[in-house]
């Protein structure tokens, strides 16, 4: 299980401030934190970033590089600003990740950067057409991504296929069919096609005592079925990271196997 | 079409140990494959065999394997002279058997003194064996480790019960060590984490699941080693990572089938040549299942799974 540590969005009001002000310590702080939680890697997100985007991307990917020997999940809609961050990407610790493309011709600009930078991409599973209604909309959606990618001549094993977690308050059913997906999308290559979600969405909207309930029980559900990697914050899923490993047999059992 | 052997490939890989000084210094470990397959990986190393020795006369030993050692009897520092002089050894492991409450009873300092005399006497890699009494190894092998200091042996060995004591000898004397669990994956990583908790490096760890002897639960040990590798090979579990140790002397030469003479039973043919092909027999195994040290008594037990080794 790779964790993607979230901590680091431009939705966070202290995250927000210091991206702002350019003030390294609270987004050094965070992503060490994610790191020595668990995380494999670092999300940065600033959001759709118009205004002085490929500044900002730069500065988010150098500043956690520098105390953080992980890779980066390069996270925004901003393509440009996408590929200033992959210019200055530190790929000594993995390959950095776009988060992301998808069905919709707006977003194929994205894959170009992806080969280009020999970067691997997020496939999130929607078109222009809105929101995919089940678990086979959501794989007939990733094939035609899958499809984009050989095209634009990103390798498939570099692809993670997202099936959109929505959330659990307004959107029930999708629940089920998330994990279904992420069966699915296993099933569509050989070696099975790589998948993330964004957990936290899961509990958007539901009251804070409940989120990282909603979060940590979805999560184990989705690791049963084969996930791949999770943007989310380390230190809520590690436990269940590492708990699951050894009850699926991936790691073998010691006591203390919550310590290493 | 030529027949294209299909391959494994590994993610994990064995920690290299090396023991002792000087140009006798030995290694062992450093595979990135199972056993005996080097044409999927690099093994570096083969195993080494250590003979054993014992700080008191082999009394308890069958007579059958007392017999090469029978000239000098007694004398640890001439056993060990013996066993690397004449029969090459390459390592040599002595057992302070003697400091067992049962048996002779023998105190930390005389334990330390035979350690220092056998040393001065070697220059092949020592591996310092307590009795396997958890509390009177504790006081025993701390001043071993000390009579030792700096001579990059093996100590051992620890376990559940006395392990904080032992593994802060080892590190403060510079030596490896062993951990042993008692027939069980579990408690063998466990024991190992606790261990590298304590700020001991997991490179210098030997794991030793608990040997058995070939009819008397060797399936068992068989299995746990196995089960070790492939969760160290493939699983890339660093705690389980470091050379296994198959103590197996010990084991083999208690058992009836090596101690009855043909006389009791003559449809088991010779007495001696039972027990060597015993011991063989039940190395040879080990090594299959994993094994990267071994701890032997015979010299034509040692001598046919040398032979093994090099053929292999």
């Amino acid at each position: 299980m790779i964790i993607i540590g979230e901590k680091l969005s431009i939705i966070a009001k202290r995250v927000r401030e210091a991206m702002m002000k350019k003030d390294k310590g609270p987004i050094q702080e965070i992503a060490i934190s994610q790191w020595k939680a668990g995380a494999g890697m670092i999300d940065a997100n600033i959001g759709p970033a118009e205004d002085g985007g490929e500044d900002l991307m730069q500065w988010m990917v150098t500043t956690i590089q520098e105390v953080v020997s992980l890779p980066i999940c390069l996270d925004t809609t901003n393509a440009k600003a996408l590929e200033a961050g992959l210019k200055v990407h530190n790929n000594q610790w993995g390959k950095p990740l776009i988060n992301s493309t998808s069905n919709d011709p707006e977003r194929f600009p994205i894959l170009e950067l992806g080969a280009k930078y020999n970067a691997q991409v997020i496939g999130l599973t929607v078109g222009k057409g809105g929101l995919p209604a089940d678990a086979e909309e959501r794989a007939a959606i990733a094939a035609e991504i899958m499809g984009r990618a050989m095209e634009y001549g990103v390798p498939l094993e570099d692809i993670y296929l997202d099936p959109l977690v929505l959330q659990i308050a307004t959107s029930q059913d999708h629940a089920k069919h998330v994990i279904k997906a992420i069966k699915m999308f296993q099933e569509l290559n050989d070696p099975p096609m790589k998948t993330v979600v964004g957990l936290s969405n899961i509990s958007n909207g539901c009251p804070k005592a409940l989120r990282p309930i909603l979060n940590t029980y979805y999560f184990g559900l989705l690791m049963y079925e084969g996930l791949t990697a999770a943007i989310a914050d380390a230190h809520e899923v590690t436990e269940t990271s590492k708990t699951i490993d050894v009850i699926m047999g991936k790691t073998l059992y010691a006591h203390s196997y919550l310590e290493m | 079409m030529a027949f294209t052997a299909p391959k494994e490939t590994y993610s994990g890989k064995v920690y290299n140990v090396t023991i002792g000084t000087g140009d006798k210094a030995a290694s062992f470990g450093g595979e990135n494959v199972l056993p005996f397959l080097p044409f999927e990986g690099t093994i570096p190393n083969k195993p080494l065999i250590a003979y054993e020795i014992q700080d008191v006369p082999p009394a308890d030993w069958p007579e059958n394997v007392q017999k090469p050692f029978s000239s000098f009897s007694g004398d640890p520092v001439t056993w060990a002279k013996f066993c690397q002089d004449t029969l090459k050894a390459k390592a040599i492991a002595l057992r302070l058997i003697g400091t067992h409450p049962d048996r002779e009873n023998r105190s930390p300092e005389d334990a330390a003194k035979t350690v220092r005399d056998v040393l001065s006497a070697i220059n092949v890699p020592l591996i310092i064996l307590g009795s396997n009494n958890a509390e009177k190894d504790a006081p025993v092998l701390v001043a071993a480790a000390e009579a030792a200091k700096d001579k990059n042996c093996i100590l051992g060995k620890a376990q559940e019960a006395n392990y904080k004591t032992i593994a802060a000898a080892a590190m403060a004397n510079n030596h490896k060590l062993i951990a042993m669990s008692e027939l069980d994956i579990n408690l063998s990583k466990q024991l190992n984490i606790l261990i590298t908790q304590m700020g001991f490096d997991k490179e210098r760890l030997i794991t030793d699941p608990m040997c058995s002897a070939l009819g008397y639960g060797l399936e068992y040990t068989y299995s746990v080693m196995e089960r070790i590798r492939l969760a160290a090979l493939t699983q890339n579990d660093l705690t389980m990572q470091p050379p296994m140790v198959a103590d197996i002397g010990m084991y083999v030469w208690k058992i009836k089938e090596t101690q009855a003479p043909e006389s009791d039973m003559p449809l088991w043919g010779n007495a001696e040549e039972r027990g060597i092909a015993w011991e063989a027999a039940t190395a040879a195994a080990l090594l299959m299942a994993g094994a990267e040290l071994l701890i032997m008594r015979h010299p034509k037990a040692v001598e046919a799974v040398g032979k093994l080794i090099e053929e292999l």
